[in-house]
């Protein structure tokens, strides 16, 4: 599927939860919501962004956290899934499994083509993993698995997309902190 | 070395909600402490980025977190430092072990660590200070609650 396609099916089924998109995620996700409870993870540092959802989640109780991250983060951080898995929170990880570094260009990920990261996630103690590979089978079960207790990781299969130029967050670092900020308090 | 009951009562004082961290042999030695305390929540991570990550959310989410770790997984942090303190400008609070320091001044010790702690916390130009060996627990309290009122990031190095 397209990360053109997947995001839409999120933004339907994301109810009151706080997005977090990172990376190639940002070209899609403020075109589709762009609301106080979106944050564009950019400056970033790669794959920090599961951490940041955690520490969101842990940090008050009445909103969960999905997070829209790369199969490339993951990798650079695989051990925060454990962490995830250690300290039950309603995080949803949505991984773009493209097999590449999208956003410098479209560069291989080391063994992309191989990784399962339901079954790692699995591993690591996450109760619900799953694996999309089509639009239609993500489009059928997102919202189930949108809902419910977290942790929960989904990995979907994303066409890759190369020549793509680093996106831009809607508005300031310090404007979104301060949005988020004031929606988590009111 | 500060002991873990004193840190324990020390955090509270400070408000400290959270503690995203991973002991090492002394910070370790806080544990049994730490974690009796209701008001504290002790997060193990895996890599010591992760803990500046979730201390990154807590803040954002209105807590007050205090990420605590030993310097090897400082030297390993850096890029989740910069981010969280100079992208995000959040008030990040640590508390670091100096693996080695003191034998180092003994000159009992040829671990590596103490040749770049200070220098890699000067490097990322963060406002900290070096704790003495004979300080009690109330020097947490004198050098973070400043930085806590002030919204400003703050670290402390232990040396070990």
């Amino acid at each position: 599927m397209l990360l053109e396609e997947a995001l839409p099916v999120v933004a339907q089924h994301r109810g009151q939860n706080v997005v977090i998109a990172t990376m190639a995620s940002i070209g899609v996700w403020p075109q589709l919501a762009d609301t106080p409870l979106d944050f564009n993870y950019l400056p970033s540092s790669m794959g920090l962004g599961l951490s940041l959802a955690l520490g969101l989640a842990l940090g008050q109780s009445r909103r969960g956290v999905i997070v829209l991250t790369g199969d490339g983060s993951l990798l650079m951080h695989l051990g925060a899934l454990a962490t995830l898995a250690a300290y039950p929170a309603n995080v949803y990880a949505l991984v773009m499994n493209n097999g590449i570094y999208e956003v410098t260009g479209g560069q291989a990920l080391v063994g992309a083509k191989e990784i399962d990261f339901a079954a790692v996630a699995r591993g690591l103690g996450f109760q619900r993993a799953y694996t999309f590979d089509t639009l239609a089978t993500w489009t059928e079960q997102a919202g189930t698995v949108l809902t419910g207790p977290g942790p929960v990781l989904a990995s979907l299969k994303i066409e890759p997309r190369y020549g793509q130029k680093t996106p831009r967050p809607p508005r300031p670092m310090a404007e979104q902190l301060r949005r988020l900020r004031a929606a988590l308090s009111a | 070395m500060l002991e873990g009951p004193a840190v324990a009562a020390a955090l509270r004082e400070l408000g400290i909600t959270h503690v995203p961290w991973i002991p090492d042999s002394e910070l370790g030695k806080w544990e049994a402490a730490l974690s009796a305390d209701p008001a504290l929540r002790l997060l193990r991570v895996a890599r010591e980025a992760e803990a500046i990550g979730i201390a990154a959310g807590l803040l954002i989410a209105g807590q007050r977190p205090l990420v605590i770790f030993q310097c090897t997984g400082l030297f390993d942090a850096g890029d989740a430092l910069r981010n969280v303190v100079y992208d995000l400008k959040l008030p990040l609070h640590l508390l670091v072990g100096a693996r080695g320091q003191l034998a180092f001044e003994r000159g009992q010790t040829g671990d590596t660590c103490p040749l770049f702690t200070e220098a890699i916390v000067q490097a990322w130009r963060l406002p900290y200070r070096v704790l003495g060996v004979d300080e009690t627990a109330e020097v947490l309290v004198q050098e973070l609650a400043p930085a806590i009122r002030g919204d400003q990031p703050r670290l402390l190095i232990l040396p070990e």
